[in-house]
């Protein structure tokens, strides 16, 4: 067992440590810090413009895609340091659904013509992709879904709604699963891995406004949208296979251990200015208990993705036992995020950037955080509810 | 022993229920909330109507007389609405100050006011250092001829915006954290000197800034004696702490009954939610979290307030304890709901918002842990630690 980094590895480190220092833009990290703060929209060119950058260099963009397809080929290792160093100079982080979701599916399962279509827009943050999986009735239980896809000559006839769509206002494409047959003898035979260009006639997007009043999902509407049959990857009915895959995928890097232990450090700065009992509240033994407690954690959680990350370095993408890195990640997420909103007292209550308020108070470093608090509760819920994710252990991991 | 309200407490329950439920529907609450006021006149006029402002003043201003029990059943009732009228900051928190400190002229001019429905106040006591420390305050009050001269700062002032009257903490002697040399004025919310930022807060009330620069104020408008208003401070926000403890019950027990109904009709796997015993189990810990809440309630409005310690016992015992209620209760909620618990258009993420910001009002858990513990245990002697020992 060593789990010090190589001199390689201590090389790739500083290399990457340079490349952000001279190329992240900071009038960047700038205008997407204060649209943070004050719960402002982040818009297409904050949520695109680090990933087209790092497009530029090496296939960076793509920590894990394989090189013949463009990516970067990182070893876990790599991959590790190069999260770390991304968090530790807050990049904004790429979206995933592109890089993290649809390209593994596309050049897993897709044809050449796919392939060549997609990859590169994915790689370069041109082409901005969203998810359409869950429906109003179909969360936990996706395979559930209604949306149906009907062949009529050269297209597919898609009719119904998803929800959840993350970012779907600035969508160009969105990867559906539809169902290809009702009649399949169990509804997960029945369903098609589809690539639907959001400017086809018939495709509506409205927003969902969450409860810090953030827009990120939207519900997305098809109204016989006809979808070109080149556009199915792989076979018909075997999207549940793909998912599958794809949600694995997904499930890689949700830990967020870099940015929590980023979050943690700021806790500890506004720990440092804000006043309990007439001394710095990172004085006080109840709050100095909480913010150990979630280090412990996080650190335990960092060794257990890295053993994690060590176990995948055949590239098959994690197991199931991934499901307990999403189900931590999140945990600590927002138990950090509640630490951050307990830590400046009374300025947690300030809705600010609101059309009734037109003016900023309070500590500059106070905005928002009830805010991401209630933001984040929907951690444990989305990519599969950390109850889903106990019963995913449950039944492949632990076999009851 | 007997738990049950007297027949004029089961009138005042009755009242606020059909007042909530005929004047407080979803749709009307969400208008209200969204308005330029944030909140509705007419509710208060109503309120004035009811007889709802004059619960806690004595009879001889016009006030009902009520005592804690009451205040408990207006403000369950206003949880389960999530009525946003500024009662808590008028009626309990600046209308309780001004009946302990007030000279009989002040009672009588401001008092039957606050009931008729005329003046709303509010009472600006945080500071930006202070966190919940009732005694550290900065804002200074210097004697200049007949008038005192304010200058300071104050945080987060609920219902200053809506208020006639602002009620300010401001030290008039001793150091920034000492306990003596804390004085009350009661000023008009228009005078000069003062300017409020008003904002709305993320649970959809309202809040200010209090800049105060050169306010002239009376001496006439001195509330209470000079330097010696921090005992009538604490007491009153003790009061105002089991206010806001009712109307976090009210909240609970929504979030209870809604999270309850919401996963007995919510299907995945062609089933109810409901028949997963991990959802069952987390159910019942939210009723037994609730039900503790409510309990931990009954204690503090039951217990002797009229004495100190009993009384700084009781409402720090209730406001910690309630504190860890609002959490597991609040996101259970939002967790059970799935995607429905994160989204502003549904009920539930407005009520554990609420509830959550109750949760640091007037003091978060940690602080009342805090002040239990020193309560309780700073005075147990080696004895006492070895009786205790021996027992357990």
């Amino acid at each position: 067992m060593d789990t010090a980094f190589s001199n390689e590895d201590l090389k790739f480190q500083s290399e990457i440590r340079d490349f952000i220092k001279t190329n992240y833009p900071q009038e960047l990290r700038d205008s997407i810090n204060s649209k943070r703060k004050l719960g402002k929209e982040l818009s297409r060119e904050d949520l695109t413009a680090w990933h087209k950058i790092l497009g530029k260099h090496n296939g960076w963009s793509a920590p894990s895609w394989p090189k013949q397809y463009g990516g970067a080929e990182f070893t876990p290792t790599q991959k590790y340091i190069f999260e770390q160093e991304c968090a530790k100079a807050e990049c904004q982080y790429i979206m995933p659904f592109g890089i993290n979701m649809v390209g593994p599916v596309i050049y897993t399962f897709g044809n050449e013509e796919q392939k060549a279509q997609h990859l590169p827009g994915i790689l370069s943050g041109e082409v901005f992709w969203c998810q359409g999986y869950s429906e109003p009735g179909s969360g936990s239980d996706l395979a559930s879904l209604k949306t149906s896809a009907v062949k009529e000559g050269g297209y597919y006839i898609v009719n119904g709604q998803k929800t959840w769509t993350t970012m779907a206002q600035y969508a160009d494409w969105i990867f559906c699963l539809v169902r290809t047959n009702p009649e399949a003898e169990k509804p997960q035979q029945g369903i098609s891995f589809l690539l639907i260009d959001m400017k086809t006639p018939g495709v509506t997007v409205r927003p969902i406004k969450l409860m810090d009043g953030s827009h990120e999902v939207n519900e997305t509407w098809f109204d016989n949208v006809k979808v070109p049959v080149e556009n199915l990857i792989g076979q018909e009915n075997m999207g549940w296979t793909y998912a599958k895959f794809l949600l694995a995928h997904e499930r890689s890097g949700i830990a967020g251990v870099a940015r929590s232990k980023k979050a943690i450090e700021r806790i500890k700065q506004i720990a440092s200015s804000e006043m309990s009992y007439g001394e710095p509240l990172i004085q006080d033994p109840a709050f100095k208990a909480k913010i150990a407690a979630a280090e412990l954690e996080l650190s335990a959680l960092e060794y257990t993705e890295l053993r994690t990350l060590a176990k995948d370095s055949a590239g098959k993408g994690p197991g199931p036992e991934s499901s307990l890195l999403k189900i931590k990640g999140t945990d600590i997420q927002q138990a950090v995020t509640e630490l951050a909103m307990e830590a400046v007292g009374y300025y947690a209550n300030p809705h600010l950037g609101t059309t009734l308020s037109n003016e900023y108070v309070g500590p500059d470093y106070a905005t928002n955080l009830s805010g991401t608090y209630f933001n984040f509760r929907k951690a444990s819920i989305y990519g599969g509810s950390n109850e889903i994710q106990r019963n995913i252990i449950a039944k492949m991991v632990l076999g009851l | 022993m007997n738990f049950d309200f007297t027949e004029e407490q089961t009138l005042l329950d009755n009242m606020v229920t059909s007042f909530v439920r005929d004047n407080y529907d979803w749709d009307t609450r969400c208008n209200i909330v969204k308005s330029e006021e944030g909140w509705k006149e007419e509710n208060w006029k109503q309120f004035a109507e009811l007889g709802l402002l004059g619960v806690p003043f004595d009879e001889s201003y016009g006030g009902l007389g009520g005592k804690s029990t009451d205040l408990m059943i207006v403000m369950e009732q206003f949880g389960k609405g999530l009525v946003v009228e500024p009662y808590l900051p008028t009626v309990i928190l600046a209308g309780g100050l001004i009946s302990k400190l007030g000279s009989e002229e002040q009672k009588n001019s401001i008092i039957p006011e606050i009931i008729s429905g005329n003046v709303r106040c509010a009472f600006a006591y945080a500071e930006p250092q202070s966190r919940f420390d009732l005694n550290d305050v900065k804002t200074k009050a210097v004697l200049n001829g007949d008038d005192y001269v304010l200058n300071g700062f104050k945080s987060v002032v609920f219902g200053a915006g809506m208020a006639s009257h602002l009620i300010i903490s401001a030290r008039t002697d001793g150091d920034q954290r000492s306990e003596s040399g804390i004085t009350l004025f009661i000023v008009d919310t228009k005078s000069n000197g003062l300017t409020l930022q008003n904002y709305p807060t993320i649970d959809e009330y309202r809040a200010s800034e209090v800049i105060i620069e050169n306010l002239k104020v009376s001496k006439d408008n001195v509330l209470g004696e000079v330097n010696m208003a921090y005992d009538a401070i604490e007491e009153i926000v003790d009061i105002s702490t089991i206010a806001a403890c009712s109307e976090a019950v009210g909240i609970l027990q929504v979030l209870k009954d809604s999270t309850t109904e919401y996963c007995k009709n919510r299907k995945q796997f062609g089933q109810s939610i409901a028949k997963n015993q991990v959802i069952q189990h987390r159910l019942v810990d939210m009723m037994i979290e609730y039900e503790q809440a409510k309990s931990i309630l009954f204690m503090a409005v039951t217990a002797d307030l009229s004495n100190p310690d009993e009384r700084r016992k009781a409402v720090s015992a209730a406001k910690a304890r309630i504190g860890k209620a609002i959490k597991f209760v609040g996101e259970s909620a939002i967790q059970l709901h799935g995607g429905m618990g994160v989204v502003d258009e549904y009920m539930v993420s407005h009520y554990f918002k609420r509830a959550t910001m109750i949760g640091v009002l007037f003091g978060n858990t940690d602080y009342h842990m805090k002040r239990y513990m020193t309560l309780t245990q700073s005075g147990i002697s080696s004895s006492d630690e070895a009786i205790s020992v021996s027992v357990t």
